[in-house]
């Protein structure tokens, strides 16, 4: 009889264990585990390594109207429990990237997101414009705070209204689903939080890195080119949690909590401190598998808490006394 | 071209002098397909400081399933790895990047100096396991001293290959620079593998430029994942940046800026 029948794919949700199916506004996910952009090259890197399609999402390299060829080297340093870089937005330009990296990208069945920048407000709606309907973009991440280009990042990412300005150029320039990522190099990251929320961003995502530097006490040089960097790794977790946390109770969009993730007890912290979902950075370089890894273990922590569904946990952080 | 994530048991753990160490790992899927030139990236521990891996090319590759790694104990990371006990379970990434293009017949020179002798015994064994008269082709070693060179001098001496020496202090061979001893072996052969310092390389470059004589390089740059996806470790080419873990870390001599890298 028809009522007793169930369907396949509800079967399936129930022999696999808890739901962890998370939605990011319109674009839904099969968990919320992302890799984060500039650490996952174009995906195909890390196609013998990692199972692609058990990704919640791939966010690709971020990719400029014209093709960048970074910063003169050296451009990593490893600090503790973390790594500077400068790498310089290094990238083939958005035209290669569709002609060139997209095929690939399609084949998968996980969504593709791809995270943009540019030098003007005018360039960011450019690049969004090219990308709008291109088949298998599943959404734009814009890229409004990498520190490492003289010239373009962080003035959208420290001030509000370019901000908003470059939030609006890029949803008049496209229907896809909007991220902003946000630069934790600022006094008050809710108040850009606010203006890229109110200026038609669909979520945001944060943190990016955070700007350091390190030094040779020997050669008494900077250990980097470009004198400063972003740091990455653990180091800025606890950092990018607070921040996280902040903005989660300060806006409606979603949150998709970025910083120092590498095991699922990580993610976990995010969700619980608000985010939807999360993005796996520095991770993937010192461990290909963690963000696998991350998938699995956030089913095994909704078993052990006897919880159903990964949503019911996001911003259950408890904070009262009693 | 594919490559692993593997768990390795640690299987040996040899110091060939003081600060110098060799260890054996049982790797299967590594073993199998790397190439002379390759490389691995080392977890050096399970924690987070240090945080990321190491890369080593891949010294020696037995059908066994083996693969071992050469290195000096340098900083941090070399420092704990060299400690690692035999036993121990360590996390390797590989086979990775570009290795040695070695399919002529012609008579070769295998160049190292210090640590950059790692990958060319590798090289070395392939070449003598494909059939060719391996007194023909000539191995230059250089290093501070006899207790870091004649342990590996052996092992070169033992493939058939005629093998010459240089060292720093002068305790063995040559005392002084290994290009030194370049003059005699290029005009009889038809290709030069390097590994090794900077500055070595870049004079053997050069001599091998005049002598028009090919030459193929393995670099060694910092690096954050290997797979081509931090972009970290450029160096300068005569064309734009080039990244070692992909396009290198083996590269024909003459697509690389020697002034700039």
């Amino acid at each position: 009889m028809k009522e007793d029948y169930m369907n396949p794919a509800e079967e399936i949700v129930l022999c696999t264990g808890p739901d962890v199916r998370v939605q990011i506004g319109s674009l839904a996910l099969r968990n919320p585990v992302m890799t984060a952009s500039g650490t996952f090259g174009y995906a195909r890197e890390f196609e013998n390594l990692v199972d692609l399609e058990r990704l919640g999402a791939i966010v690709v390299k971020g990719i400029s109207l014209q093709p960048k060829p970074g910063n003169p080297p050296p451009r990593v340093v490893e600090t503790a429990c973390g790594m500077l870089n400068a790498i310089g937005l290094e990238n083939v330009g958005v035209d290669r990237f569709i002609a060139g990296k997209m095929k690939y990208l399609r084949s998968l069945t996980t969504p593709v997101v791809v995270n943009i920048l540019g030098d003007s407000v005018e360039e960011y709606g450019e690049i969004a414009r090219r990308l709008d309907g291109v088949e298998g973009v599943a959404a734009l991440e814009v890229n409004i705070s990498c520190p490492n280009v003289k010239k373009g990042g962080v003035a959208f990412g420290t001030m509000p209204e370019m901000a908003a300005r470059v939030t609006e150029a890029v949803r008049e320039a496209s229907g896809l689903p909007l991220i902003v990522k946000l630069s934790p190099n600022v006094t008050d990251i809710v108040l850009m939080a606010k203006a890229v929320e109110e200026a038609g961003a669909d979520a945001v995502s944060l943190i990016n890195t955070l700007i350091g530097m390190a030094i040779d006490p020997m050669s008494r040089k900077p250990r980097l080119a470009n004198v400063i960097g972003g740091l990455s790794g653990p180091a800025i977790k606890p950092v990018a949690l607070r921040m996280v946390w902040q903005v989660a109770q300060a806006v409606a969009l979603p949150v998709i909590g970025i910083g120092g993730i590498t095991t699922a007890d990580d993610a976990v912290e995010f969700m619980l401190a608000g985010a939807s979902a999360i993005q796996v950075g520095t991770a993937n370089f010192y461990d290909p598998s963690a963000a696998e890894n991350i998938v699995q273990g956030i089913t095994g922590y909704l078993q052990q808490q006897g919880e159903d569904r990964l949503v019911d946990i996001i911003g259950t952080l408890k904070t009262g006394m009693a | 071209m594919s490559e692993f994530q593997q768990k390795c048991t640690l299987l040996a753990r040899d110091c060939l002098a003081p600060d110098v160490v060799r260890l054996t790992f049982q790797a299967p899927k590594i073993a199998v397909t790397a190439r002379p030139g390759q490389f691995v990236m080392v977890r050096v521990i399970d924690g987070l400081d240090p945080l990321l891996r190491r890369p080593f090319s891949i010294h020696r590759s037995s059908a066994d399933g083996t693969i071992s790694l050469l290195f000096k104990v340098i900083g941090k990371g070399t420092e704990i790895l060299a400690q690692r006990c035999v036993g121990d379970q360590l996390d390797l990434v590989g086979p990775l990047g570009k290795g040695f293009d070695f399919s002529g017949e012609q008579p070769v020179c295998l160049i190292g100096g210090g640590m950059g002798i790692a990958p060319l015994l590798f090289l070395a064994e392939q070449l003598e396991q494909s059939g060719r008269e391996t007194q023909k082709d000539h191995v230059l070693l250089g290093a501070r001293n006899k207790d870091e060179l004649a342990p590996l001098a052996e092992e070169f001496s033992a493939l058939g290959y005629a093998v010459q020496l240089a060292s720093d202090d002068g305790s063995v061979g040559h005392k002084g620079f290994i290009p030194d001893l370049l003059d005699f072996v290029l005009p009889s052969v038809e290709q030069v593998y390097t590994c090794g310092p900077h500055l070595m390389m870049e004079n053997i470059v050069g001599q091998c430029q005049q002598a028009e004589v090919s030459c193929q390089v393995s670099l060694e740059t910092h690096m954050a994942c290997g797979m081509g996806a931090c972009l970290g470790c450029t160096v300068h080419g005569k064309r734009g940046l080039v990244h070692v873990c992909k396009q290198g870390p083996v590269f024909n001599a003459d697509v690389l800026a020697w002034g700039e890298i």
